[in-house]
């Protein structure tokens, strides 16, 4: 469906679009400019819609782990429909409030940080394997891009803690930094490790190198480095219980806390689509991607064999997207000492270890793994 | 298309380099430079040379110039010291930059900047660049990397002992203590009797 949707923009709109204005020389060129630019499209709306709702999604859950209703009362047309409106009420809001500069900030970087924070958790998804054949760019080096690009995500927090020229946003910006530092090298050692079973770097070689059945999956000869790459992943998005970097009870909101409106709401749009990313690189390094959990059993295998493979990225996506939400409603804040001692003292030798036994593994053929 | 890129990251690979240099704010340099690695990986991205951009990106963007802005944040630079002795210093400053320019010339010659003589690396090859590297590493150049690899080793140890040498003054306590500390040793429960205003 979203093939045929895609040829029919790219004939009957792009084609006739670039024939008239583009001079002949560049039509080739431009066409492949524009084909990529809707394929850009298809992948940052929905994302960003997803990141709207997976605030309310935020707000719902955790209100009835607490025993809460959560946001009801805004809805669409007249009907309430339990709260569905709430999203875009708020993006109207911060949208028309003020954009407050401080008098002494250092006003281009203050205005670039949310931007710098944005941008690369956007980048990222250009290599995201939605299916076997939907990828924007099947790069060879894509999961060292998708390092790359989560590790720059930092710059973002640590400017706007600077630029600010606020004694808390200062005090945020230096824990994000020192703890982003730490869990990034725990993040790649698990990286490497996936790295390793896969034998490519291609995110949709590595899901392919899953497939067989659901005990096939990495999850299992991984597992040590499935749990500290999710953990790492919830450090790195600051979320809780890593979130000393916005702190409310002890430094207000941190690094962003000199922000209003529009450049606030960026901020928050780029820690929910980097927690949307490291969700959905879970599902494809250690859930096998697109691939159907029913993979290999007799009868549910041709009973589920019609779902798109999309649908089963896209499932797995949200159980992890779930666990972020369960994980603040579960956990008190860690102490500041704590993190760095779990990421630095307990995470990165427990991966360096694996990595050994993963390679053993790996070299002696284990079945069904390796074989 | 190649060729607007190229020029575009070229262009601002220099101006951010440049700016490095001239700017007087530390911390807009260190930006600057983060830009300028950005740039020159974009450059290396044009050559087909992917795992060097990429890795480039991941260790100098990524972490070496956060923890460069992290010190430099810290730091209380005061400009105008900073831009003290600048006329004093700038002739022995000229005579460095230009004995640096010479050597890097006679190094490196004319054989990497002359782009007649220059020659295409070829893209052909159905193995990855990440791939070819890493055999190479591995295999022909082993010996080398293990070496580097040691030096370094030495060098985090060292770093790792220096900032060890004041810890004595530190507050820590050690995980386990934190963990099997109990109510008696922490809290001491006072009885006494009920005071009375009119009493």
């Amino acid at each position: 469906m979203l093939e045929t949707l895609y040829h029919l923009i790219s004939q009957y709109i792009l084609l006739p679009l670039t024939l008239f204005i583009f001079p002949t020389d560049y039509q080739t060129e431009a066409m492949i400019f524009l084909q990529t630019t809707i394929k850009v499209i298809a992948i940052v709306v929905p994302v960003l819609i997803t990141v709207a709702y997976f605030t309310y999604a935020e707000r719902k859950v955790i209100g009835f782990i607490q025993g809460r209703i959560g946001p009801n009362r805004v809805g669409l047309f007249g009907f309430r429909l339990w709260g569905l409106g709430q999203p875009i009420a708020d993006a109207v809001k911060l949208i028309v409030k003020e954009i407050v500069i401080p008098l002494n900030a250092n006003r281009q970087l203050f205005v670039i940080a949310p931007i710098l924070s944005l941008a690369p958790a956007l980048a990222a998804w250009a290599v995201i394997p939605f299916d076997d054949t939907k990828v924007l760019a099947d790069i060879n080096a894509g999961l060292l891009y998708v390092l790359a690009l989560t590790s720059l995500a930092v710059y973002g927090v640590i400017i706007a803690g600077w630029a600010s020229n606020s004694k808390y946003a200062f005090l945020g910006a230096m824990r994000s930094a020192a703890q982003i530092v730490a869990y990034e090298i725990a993040m790649g050692f698990a990286l490497v490790g996936v790295l390793i079973a896969a034998g490519s770097l291609n995110l949709g070689e590595i899901v392919s190198a899953q497939s067989g059945s659901l005990i096939h999956w990495f999850w299992l000869p991984l597992l040590p480095l499935f749990v500290i790459y999710f953990i790492s992943g919830v450090a790195e998005t600051n979320r809780a219980p890593f979130d000393v970097a916005e702190g409310e009870s002890e430094i207000v909101a941190g690094f962003h806390v000199e922000y209003s409106g529009m450049a606030f709401s960026v901020f928050f749009m780029a820690e929910y689509a980097n927690m949307i990313l490291i969700a959905v690189l879970s599902a494809l390094l250690f859930f096998g991607g697109w691939l159907s959990p029913f993979q290999g059993i007799i009868f549910l295998e041709d009973l589920f064999s019609w779902v798109p493979g999309m649908f089963w990225l896209l499932a797995k996506t949200s159980i992890f997207m779930f666990l972020f939400l369960w994980f603040r409603a579960t956990f008190p804040r860690y102490r500041y000492d704590q993190i760095m001692r779990l990421g630095w003292k307990v995470f990165i030798p427990i991966t360096i270890v694996w990595l050994v036994v993963i390679s053993v593994l790996v070299i002696v053929n284990t079945p069904p793994w390796f074989n | 298309m190649t060729q607007i890129i190229f020029y575009f990251f070229g262009a601002m690979l220099l101006l951010s380099a440049t700016m490095v240099v001239v700017i007087k704010n530390p911390i807009h340099a260190a930006l600057f430079l983060v830009l300028s690695f950005f740039s020159s990986a974009a450059v290396w991205l044009l050559l087909n040379a992917e795992f060097l951009a990429i890795v480039l990106v991941l260790v100098y963007v990524g972490a070496v110039m956060v923890l460069f802005l992290f010190v430099v944040m810290m730091l209380d630079i005061n400009l105008t010291t900073l831009r003290e002795g600048f006329a004093r210093y700038f002739p022995l400053g000229i005579v460095i930059a230009l004995s640096m320019a010479i050597t890097m010339g006679l190094v490196v010659g004319s054989d990497y900047f002359a782009t007649a003589t220059y020659k295409q690396v070829s893209t052909t090859t159905t193995i990855s660049n990440t791939e070819l590297l890493g055999r190479a590493i591995y295999t022909d150049y082993l010996y080398q990397f293990e070496i580097a690899g040691a030096i370094l080793l030495v060098a985090i140890i060292a770093a790792i002992s220096l900032s060890m040498s004041k810890s004595k003054i530190t507050k820590s306590i050690h995980p386990t203590e934190q963990v099997n500390v109990k109510k008696e040793d922490r809290l001491r429960v006072v009885k006494m009797k009920t005071e009375n205003k009119e009493g």
